[in-house]
């Protein structure tokens, strides 16, 4: 098995006549089946395939959803109750749309700290890794307008919040915001098009994460020691390894997800989106959902409208640069001592500010905000450039096998054993 | 393709042809892009629902804020007391973020009105009335403060909160989203 097939021969004389005109099950074989993957892959690896299966568990809830929503400002509050109320099992459809968004985002969160910690970014996974930050930022857009479509005190405020933040465009973006509103303030023209985009956008989604795994096949998954596969030997073959895993994982985090779903259906959400949209009267403390916190806090730390937006914007934005911000050669963080304690601290510092993000905008909040903004920016601007040239990386393994099987005698040669393979594998 | 790229000479008629071709795609191709950028702004019903509306000041008692509709905005009026209008009016004009005095926001002989968008200018939301700092109003998101003129005084909103164009009908009667004429 370590020499995974490269070319795929299909068994039936069907399987031939449809290969040689469609190769879609040769494109699959090599991808998923015999497609190499590290040996020492962890469960960080898990939550790529978690996430596509999201993906998918988003679209379908979200299909059935459409067939009973009405969007329209009169009717959107009440069709939401609609399916709680009467549809057959809406109230499960309804939660497990809700729910997922945030299960989707948890999963996200952990894929891109792991890209982090891993130095998955580094070449040559630049393209897979923007491709990725693409993909975050229409989840990002998706939910944001998914979140208005119940028409609630939430959705209103926030669909409110989030336009004005374009009118902080010089000259033009009064006029912007007038287009996104189809109107002169968030109405029923906004619920429309936001619903016709939250239909579409998850199909984009799916475009792009194509594209990302195509990416992703290119170089080949990075892993725990940061340094490629060398030989047969530093890998196994996607199916049954990745695949067995992959499906296991995913079944763990079902049971996550359905303990907020069965037990916790609305700790994420807020009360004040079960009443309906009210232009006069803004709720007491409007929040956004929790995966937006770090970003708006950073938005209300700079006391500038056009200042604060373009902060909040650039900490997404400025994602895309790591690879080129980060001079260190060494990928994972398990062999920079030094960056290790600066990613802990870049962790903590992500953390808090989700935090201030839930509280009211006064007093020591906002010091406090203003503090992690700074750090936050800091942390790519200048600790990441910094470190690759004052840090002393731990010495590298020979290979993904060496660190798992420990140093064989006979140095880089493989021992006999190695070759039954992979019952050692985690 | 190959012959024209690698002998530099001349331009063909067919590279004319090629830039020509080029040309008319690129600009159709942008001219299509207008009216589906169009259709995207207020259409001609959101537009034709801003006729001006009249609004009866008889019942607003003084010290109350009353919140009126116009083309989906939202409008506070507001009754002042003299000692509101003495607070807008003993304000050091140059010291503020926006500075406007309180005069050039009310119309004359009518200081008692005060009549302001009523969304918050950092990024719309409602301020809550009688409150802030100086009694004027304070925003809930994110802590701007204004004034009993609706001039910012404190937190993030850039500018004050704007005037919607309206006149005087009577001494009790206003017309929302019409200029005065005279
Ligand atoms: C990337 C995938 C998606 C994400 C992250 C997402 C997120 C959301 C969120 C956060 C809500 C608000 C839930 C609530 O509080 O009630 C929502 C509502 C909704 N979504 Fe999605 N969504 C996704 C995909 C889809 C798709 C593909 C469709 C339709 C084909 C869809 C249709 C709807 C409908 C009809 C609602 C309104 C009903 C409701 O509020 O429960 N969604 N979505
Ligand atoms: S919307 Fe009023 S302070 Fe931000």
């Amino acid at each position: 098995m370590s020499q995974h097939p490269t070319t795929y021969v299909p068994k039936s004389a069907f399987g031939r006549w449809f290969e040689s005109r469609l190769p879609v099950a040769g494109l699959v074989h090599s991808s998923f089946v015999a497609f190499p993957v590290p040996r020492n892959l962890t469960y960080f690896w898990t939550f790529g395939a978690i996430l596509a299966f999201m993906l998918v568990a988003q679209i379908v809830t979200g299909v059935f959803l459409a067939m009973y929503y009405t969007p329209n400002a009169d009717l959107a509050f009440q069709s939401v109750e609609h399916i709680m109320r009467d549809v057959n099992y809406g109230w499960l459809i309804r939660y497990l749309h809700a729910n997922g968004a945030s299960m989707f985002f948890i999963a996200v969160y952990i894929h891109i700290f792991r890209n982090f910690y891993y130095g998955s970014y580094k070449a040559p996974r630049e393209v897979l890794y923007i491709l990725g930050v693409i993909i975050f930022i229409l989840m990002m857009a998706t939910a944001f307008m998914g979140y208005v479509l119940p028409w609630g005190q939430m959705s209103f405020w926030g669909a409110t919040v989030i336009t004005n933040l374009f009118s902080a465009i010089p000259l033009v973006g009064e006029t912007i915001v007038s287009y996104l509103w189809g109107g002169y303030s968030v109405g029923n023209p906004t619920l429309n098009r936001f619903f016709s985009l939250h239909y579409l956008l998850p199909f984009m989604i799916a475009g792009v994460v194509a594209l990302h795994i195509w990416a992703l096949h290119v170089p080949g998954q990075n892993n725990p020691t940061g340094i490629p596969i060398k030989s047969g030997k530093d890998a196994v073959p996607f199916t049954p390894y990745a695949t067995i895993k992959d499906i296991f994982a995913v079944v763990v985090f079902l049971i996550f997800f359905a303990y907020w779903v069965f037990y916790i259906p609305n700790y994420l959400g807020h009360a004040d989106n079960y009443i309906p949209a009210n232009p006069a009267v803004t709720p007491a403390h409007i929040v956004p959902e929790w995966y937006f916190l770090p970003f708006y806090a950073i938005l209300r730390a700079i006391p500038d409208k056009l200042g604060g937006v373009i902060a909040m914007f650039a900490a997404i934005v400025i994602w895309v640069f790591m690879p080129w911000l980060d001079t260190s050669k060494v990928r994972s963080t398990a062999y920079r001592p030094l960056y290790k304690q600066f990613f802990w601290v870049f962790v903590g510092v992500c953390l808090v500010l989700g935090w201030l993000g839930s509280r009211p905008a006064e007093g020591w909040y906002v010091i406090a905000s203003q503090i992690c903004t700074v750090y936050y920016f800091a942390h790519f601007l200048i600790v990441l450039p910094v470190l690759g040239f004052v840090e002393r990386p731990l010495p590298l393994p020979n290979s993904i096998l060496e660190s798992v099987m420990g140093v064989q005698k006979g140095g880089a040669g493989m021992p006999a054993g190695a070759n039954a393979e992979p019952q050692s594998k985690g | 393709m190959a012959e024209t790229t690698t002998h530099v000479a001349e331009p063909t008629r067919r590279d004319f042809l090629y830039i020509a071709t080029g040309a008319a795609a690129a600009i159709g191709g942008a001219t299509l892009v207008w009216p589906f950028v169009q259709s995207l702004a207020p259409d001609a019903a959101t537009v034709a629902a801003g006729a001006p509306v009249e609004v009866d000041l008889a019942p607003i008692a003084e010290g109350q804020i009353v919140k009126v509709f116009w083309r989906g905005k939202l409008i506070f009026i507001r009754h002042r007391t003299p000692d509101e209008i003495k607070a807008a009016a003993d304000v050091n004009v140059a010291s503020l973020r926006d500075p406007q005095p309180d005069s050039a926001r009310v119309k004359d002989g009518k200081a008692q009105w005060l009549v302001v968008y009523g969304n918050c200018t950092h990024l719309g939301c409602v301020p809550l009335g009688n409150s802030g700092e100086y009694n004027g109003w304070f925003c809930p998101c994110h802590g701007s403060v204004f004034d009993t003129s609706g001039r910012v005084r404190g937190g993030p909103a850039p500018i004050n909160l704007p005037i919607p164009p309206y006149a005087f009908a009577s001494d009790t009667k206003v017309i929302i989203g019409q200029e005065a004429t005279a």
